[in-house]
């Protein structure tokens, strides 16, 4: 197993298309991650699928959906004497009414770069006199890694190290999608990386209470045709039910370790996704007993407030599945991957670059 | 007077200490005699017809990584931005831009690694200049070289804008592996990869090709923007279109892999040992396979044809047999998260 050139097999792509034509009817399916949506960009997976087949896209990239006001905290922090911003480097691109991450890195704000929460405990060990913020950005595939960091934190009595968290949650967040009548999704392609960590039972309400079928999806453009393959089936069937397609990463239980460690560091709370608005449940605040490595108590950030959209930007009806990128009057006009104006424009995994960048020949 | 561990600010003023500085460490480190000088200009005659000159300054961090250094890149680039106009590299000028506080064993080794370089292209290093600015000022050490190469009789106009629909697009080997080195070096990212940069001179296997296919027409090195960007150079300024086949496109499987976990597409990555060959039709096969005979090209492959579809843009058939743009590079590349 290579576990790469081999889901990507044009032959057997084939194969799944034809059996794709055979049992084609009219669906709209959305595909909650955005590694997923960059996959089906980048291999032209839409063209080969029938014309009743939609696939939509769903809010599932990280950097999408953080408000721009909770990027602006961060920016904000990394502005104040003695305090040094750590955060990934995806998320530094995100235009704000204050410029990038980015740009603060080159200029008078003190952040960097890290791959992993755990550098910037390292950092706070070896720098006792700086302050060291970690911005926690992410669903469940990252904030077990800012638990982890968080615990070794507490461990170590490292006094230095906060977590800015603004992590997310996506189960609560698909009801909200399903139950939202502008969105008409028919079946969810659900996010492979997700629920190594959360397990597929955490989608059986879908079936259960809304009857549409779940298949937890790889990120091969294979993993993707076989997926829809199964959602064809089950609709035939008309028993709907939540899949493990990707049953090379995805185990029935998830990751009770990384579970753990979560419910131990984290409390849930209510969270403002961008595009979506307030969702109860689904964000990820820091624990009572882990208080002192939260930035939120440890300094006054509450004069950042709320930012409005951009004018004309449509990323939030793009991250509900109600427009696609080239709706945007934006769209590779004023909003480009050189100088973004929505956030789903930044990210790879968001809508509209991978539209703009992969766009069809 | 001892030279000292550090660089400083008296080094570039031009008096003694850089003149300690020059025959010390750099004459000795590029295989001169300590007695001899660089000239501040020198007088050529007798190089050719056809000259080719260029000029390129280097700054990379690490300044070692695995595969090569920031002296390797600096020699090498210039070897092969001659070669890419097919022409044979000659002489070399050598500008340094040193920070204050540099250690001068860190700069010994790069002096040595630019010595060992251009020994190995034969390439003369005839005139230099040091400069020393205070520190924050650059980044350690900033390299330019100027060269300047000539060009065989036989060898036409080799230029971006001479592709022409039918022609046929070659690259001389697996792409990425320079940038998941420099940025698995420079990240100090927590797994380890036996990834190194492909940083080689290219103008022997230039040479190689161009007596297999003396018509070629494009000749790039995908350095900085990767194959994504050098391949849209060549279809917008040759007004053609570019079709490339996915599968024909060679990477190695560690790059791919970590590519993949970066969320990086090998195609956007930085090459510094690599060439990309716009050739005839009719001179493809030959190209093929006197580029797999030399050492630096045995992984050469045809990765696509020119066409007069859609100008001036590139389009890759995946391995899903769908088609879509290769667009031309945007920002920084930066790695995803999740």
């Amino acid at each position: 197993m290579k576990f790469i050139s081999e889901f990507r097999e044009g032959a057997l792509g084939s194969g799944l298309v034809r059996r794709i034509e055979r049992l084609s009817r009219p669906i709209r399916i959305m595909e909650v991650c955005g590694g997923h949506t960059h996959v089906i960009c980048r291999y032209g997976i839409r063209d080969l699928l029938p014309p009743d087949i939609q696939l939509i896209h769903g809010p599932g990239c990280p950097v999408c959906v953080i408000p721009q006001h909770e990027i602006e905290k961060a920016i904000e922090l990394s502005t104040r004497p003695g305090i040094l911003l750590c955060c990934f480097g995806d998320v530094m691109r995100v235009p704000t009414r204050r410029g990038t991450l980015f740009s603060l890195a080159r200029g008078r704000g003190s952040v960097k770069m890290v791959y992993s929460p755990l550098e910037a405990i390292e950092m706070a060990a070896a720098l006792p006199d700086k302050e060291i913020v970690f911005f926690a950005i992410g669903f469940e595939t990252t904030a077990p890694s800012t638990a982890l960091a968080l615990k070794r934190a507490s461990s170590q009595g490292l006094a230095n190290f906060k977590v800015l968290s603004t992590h997310f949650i996506i189960p609560p967040a698909l009801r909200v999608l399903v139950k939202d009548s502008s969105s008409r999704i028919g079946a969810f392609i659900a996010p492979g990386h997700v629920t190594t960590i959360i397990g597929p039972d955490a989608y059986c309400f879908l079936a259960d209470e809304y009857n549409r079928p779940v298949v937890v999806t790889g990120f091969e453009p294979l993993d993707l045709l076989q997926a829809i393959m199964l959602i064809l089936q089950q609709a035939a069937e008309g028993k709907p039910r939540v899949e493990n397609q990707y049953t090379r990463a995805v185990r029935v239980q998830g990751n009770r370790r990384a579970l753990e460690a979560m419910d131990e560091v984290f409390e849930i709370r209510p969270a403002i996704w961008r595009g979506l608005g307030l969702i109860p449940g689904t964000g990820l605040g820091i624990a009572p007993a882990f208080a002192p490595w939260d930035a939120e108590k440890a300094w006054d950030l509450s004069q950042v407030e709320p930012a409005p959209e951009p004018p004309g930007c449509l990323c939030g009806d793009v991250l509900k599945g109600v427009s696609q990128p080239k709706d945007c009057s934006l769209f590779a006009v004023s909003c480009t991957p050189d100088s973004p104006v929505g956030p789903c424009m930044v990210s790879p995994e968001g809508a509209c670059a991978a539209h703009y960048r992969y766009r069809g020949a | 007077m001892p030279i000292g561990k550090t660089i400083t600010l008296a080094h570039g003023a031009g008096g003694r200490a850089s003149d300690e500085l020059i025959r010390e460490i750099i004459l000795p480190a590029l295989g001169g005699d300590p007695r001899s000088c660089l000239p501040d200009s020198v007088v050529l005659s007798n190089l050719g017809e056809r000259l080719a000159f260029t000029t390129d300054s280097y700054t990379v961090s690490p300044l070692f990584f695995p595969g090569g250094n920031i002296g390797k890149l600096a020699v090498y680039g210039t070897v092969n931005d001659l070669a890419m106009s097919g022409a044979e590299p000659l002489l070399i000028s050598l500008g340094l831009i040193l920070e204050e506080g540099l250690e001068i064993d860190l700069l010994r080794r790069i002096i040595e690694e630019i010595g060992e370089a251009t020994k190995e292209t034969k390439i003369r290093v005839v005139t230099g200049d040091t400069k020393v600015v205070g520190r924050g000022a650059v980044d350690k050490i900033f390299v330019n070289t100027s060269g300047i190469g000539a060009l065989p009789a036989f060898i036409g106009r080799i230029a971006p804008n001479q592709a022409r629909p039918g022609d046929v697009a070659l690259v001389s080997g697996a792409l990425g592996d320079h940038g998941i080195a420099v940025m698995a070096a420079r990240e100090k990212l927590s797994f380890t990869s036996n990834i190194k940069s492909d940083c080689a001179p290219l103008h022997t296997l230039v040479a190689t090709l161009l007596r297999a296919a003396p018509h070629t027409r494009c000749l790039r090195d995908p350095t900085r923007g990767g194959a994504a960007a050098t391949l849209n150079e060549i279809a917008r300024a040759s007004r053609v279109g570019i079709e490339l086949d996915e599968n024909a496109i060679p990477v190695h499987r560690e790059v791919m892999g970590l590519a993949e976990l970066l969320g990086l597409d090998p195609l956007f990555l930085a090459n510094e040992g690599k060439l990309i060959a716009v050739v005839p039709e009719e001179e493809a096969e030959a190209a093929l396979a006197a580029l797999r005979e030399h050492h630096l090209g045995f992984e050469s492959n045809i990765i696509g044809k020119v066409t007069s579809d859609h100008p001036a843009s590139v389009v890759i058939k995946t391995t899903m047999r769908t088609h879509r743009v290769v667009e031309y590079p945007a920002g920084e590349l930066l790695p995803r998260i999740c």
